[in-house]
């Protein structure tokens, strides 16, 4: 999308003044620093390092899983969409949020209940250890691996616009550079680390929004619907506030909708690092108080975001937006610029920056986690490691999966953020969340049940991408010159989930072994219980 | 301090979970012994099964309600363009007032769980957790959770 558009409006384009954001950056990095310094002290024991010792409160771990979850491609791609297609845009921030009930309702509670760093202590938890721990680990490091690559690929788009580096080697040196900030954070702050920096940036974006959207209705004197008269007259188009503009064009659009808005529901209470963040916390009302919190904040930043989406629209128009370097990204960051000069633009930039930041810092602590203590400690050396050896293996992979993540976002610099961030939610949702939910809540399912479900929805949901028009044969395919797709939507929710969810049935009825009773009986009495739960870490 | 008891605690805990083949045989080299609490005992005490069913006859019914709602707004989003598209005042039109009405829904089922889950979950897990910790101090002490 933002490569075909034609640059007629270059000259314009470059607006603000790129050294006062790399100030205002690189003074959040400054401050999240020291932050993360003395938050690290304590940081000795694996419980420190990858539950920040479940000393978080409630408001607390509900303000970072919303720095979490509100990531660039929420922020500046959301309000990019409502700007350009209208309405559209809109349903994908209602999907963002209402799956936070599957979260608060199903999940939250019952995994802090029983789990300890990982979502695989949940899902092995009364099953085969070695062989669920694997699969539960596979599909964790799938997700965050295109969630990463994602987040990274959106930095480098993103510099071209706030910093003026247009060229290939600019951009790669901006995500190199993020790269290295990150692993730092993570190496350093542990999870501690990683959840203050989170706290810091998901304050900023949503005061930072909240000043955008008061801003913008002030100007249109609190009437909104005079900011919508002002969005359809800039655009010329009166079903700018109606549904269709995007997803309405053909019959296969209208079902790829479907699929998206299915991926999007499930998906959010299976993503790992989300999950990970309910550990931070000492007690199972702690994990709830912490999404009801997450809610509320989302909440509003989705209304927020509603309102700076026609803003945009309003004040500067499609035609500028898509002219910008950025493309659709830009409609926040010019919306910014067109309130408040230079310096408002920089603190929009800043913490656009400092929301890819705290998202891959998260992204990298939840694989490193899985890996160090999923794989490493408890199926490579079976169980037989102290907490510090595991510790010392997850900070080794948090410089492999920098490196990785580095690379990979320099190599995916151009593609589809969108489409990345889709296929993570629709990859979680048709990998985890069915096991996650039989697991805890369904007396007879077992092993093979579990493995059928994980490894078929994680295969389906990747073959389906694979032959999908994102990957080859059209317009803005990954690869445009040949056409292997067959599977006609971009997203695969609206098969893999449900074939994912039979899958779990039929491996469960098909196996002939049964799982100990005694291990379900506990599962259940502690999740619903809370007795026996892991309790905060007192230094 | 008391990490020290609770890691060493947690150490036994994850031990037996080596098992390549079958379950959590208690029994297996290496397994700490068998655990004082029956499980099976407390999932069939009539508290636990009334909070059980407290617990579900809250969450499934409000997860399908909930699903249900969403998905009727995305079909009418995405099939009933001019339905939602009829003005209701000024340029604000039904599907603007539908995606707000979702926002609304989200946050009052949440409000509503949460004073469910404090009235009616809360005490009753409560009670039987102290039940259970004071039945056996020594599995449960902590809260390190060493139950194999």
């Amino acid at each position: 999308m933002i490569q075909s558009l034609p640059r007629q409006a270059v000259e314009s384009t470059q607006v603000g003044e790129p050294w006062l954001n790399m100030l205002i950056f690189g003074l959040f990095v400054a401050v999240t620093m020291v932050v993360v310094l003395r938050a690290s002290r304590n940081n000795s024991t694996a419980a420190d390092y990858y539950a920040a010792g479940r000393s978080f409160t409630g408001p607390q771990n509900g303000t970072a899983i919303a720095g979490d979850y509100l990531s660039a491609a929420s922020f500046l791609g959301i309000v990019g969409a409502i700007a350009i297609n209208g309405y559209d845009g809109f349903l994908y921030s209602i999907g963002f949020l209402v799956a936070w009930l599957v979260a608060l309702l199903l999940v939250a509670e019952l995994l802090r209940n029983t789990g300890k760093f990982t979502m695989a202590d949940v899902l092995s938890f009364r099953l085969k250890q070695r062989p669920v721990r694997i699969a539960a680990a596979t599909t964790t490091l799938a997700v965050c691996f295109f969630y990463l690559l994602a987040q990274m690929a959106g930095a480098g788009g993103l510099v071209s616009l706030l910093l003026g580096i247009d060229d290939k080697l600019g951009q790669s040196l901006v995500i190199v550079v993020v790269g290295a900030l990150m692993i730092l954070y993570v190496l350093i702050g542990g999870m501690k680390g990683t959840t203050w920096v989170q706290i810091i940036k998901a304050c900023l974006l949503i005061a930072g929004a909240f000043i955008m959207t008061v801003w913008v209705l002030a100007i249109y004197g609190f009437n909104f619907s005079a900011l919508l008269g002002a969005a359809i007259e800039t655009s010329g188009n009166p079903d700018i506030v109606g549904p269709g503009l995007q997803y309405g064009a053909t019959a296969t659009t209208k079902l790829d909708f479907i699929s998206l808005a299915l991926a999007l529901v499930l998906g959010t209470a299976a993503l790992p690092h989300v999950l990970m963040r309910f550990y931070t916390v000492p007690t199972a009302k702690e994990a709830r108080r912490s999404v009801v919190w997450a809610i509320w904040l989302i909440g509003a930043f989705y209304v927020f975001t509603l309102v700076l989406g026609y803003g945009a629209g309003a004040l500067i128009g499609a035609d500028r937006i898509n002219g910008a370097p950025g493309g659709v990204n830009s409609a926040a960051p010019l919306l910014a610029f067109e309130l408040g000069g230079p310096l408002l633009l920089g603190v929009i930039s800043a913490v656009a920056f400092a929301t890819i930041l705290a998202v891959v810092a998260g992204l990298t602590i939840t694989a490193a986690a899985s890996f160090a203590h999923d794989i490493y400690a408890n199926v490579v050396r079976k169980g037989k490691v102290d907490p510090d050896g595991e510790v010392k293996v997850a900070r080794r992979t948090v410089i492999v999966i920098g490196l990785l993540s580095i690379a990979g976002g320099i190599g995916a610099q151009g593609q589809n953020v969108a489409f990345l961030v889709a296929l993570a939610f629709a990859v979680a949702a048709s990998a985890n969340l069915p096991t996650i939910i039989y697991s805890l809540f369904w007396k007879k399912f077992n092993t093979q049940g579990a493995l059928w479900s994980m490894y078929g929805g994680l295969g389906s949901a990747i073959i389906l991408i694979a032959f999908s028009p994102v990957v080859s044969g059209a317009e803005k395919s990954m690869i445009q010159t040949v056409d292997f797709a067959w599977f006609p939507l971009s997203n695969p929710g609206i098969v893999s989930i449900p074939l994912a969810f039979f899958l779990g049935w039929l491996g469960t009825v098909l196996s002939k072994e049964t799982e100990d009773p005694q291990k379900q009986a506990e599962m259940e009495v502690r999740s619903l219980t809370g007795v026996g739960a892991e309790k905060a870490t007192s230094h | 301090m008391l990490y020290a008891v609770q890691r060493g605690l947690a150490e036994t805990r994850e031990a037996p979970n080596e098992e390549v083949s079958m379950g959590h045989d208690p029994s297996a080299p290496g397994a700490p012994p068998a655990t004082p609490v029956d499980f099976t005992e407390v999932q069939g005490r009539p508290r636990f099964k009334e909070l059980r069913k407290r617990h579900r006859s809250f969450v499934f019914p409000m997860a399908a309600a909930f699903l249900l709602w969403y998905f009727l707004y995305v079909l009418l989003a995405d099939y009933a363009h001019e339905f939602m598209s009829t003005p209701v005042f000024g340029n604000v039109n039904i599907g603007l007032i539908f995606g707000l009405l979702q926002v609304a829904s989200t946050f009052a089922i949440t409000m509503w769980y949460v004073s469910y889950a404090n009235k009616h979950l809360d005490p009753i897990a409560e009670e039987l957790r102290n039940e259970l910790e004071s039945e056996a101090p020594e599995v449960f002490q902590d809260g390190a959770g060493g139950t194999k």
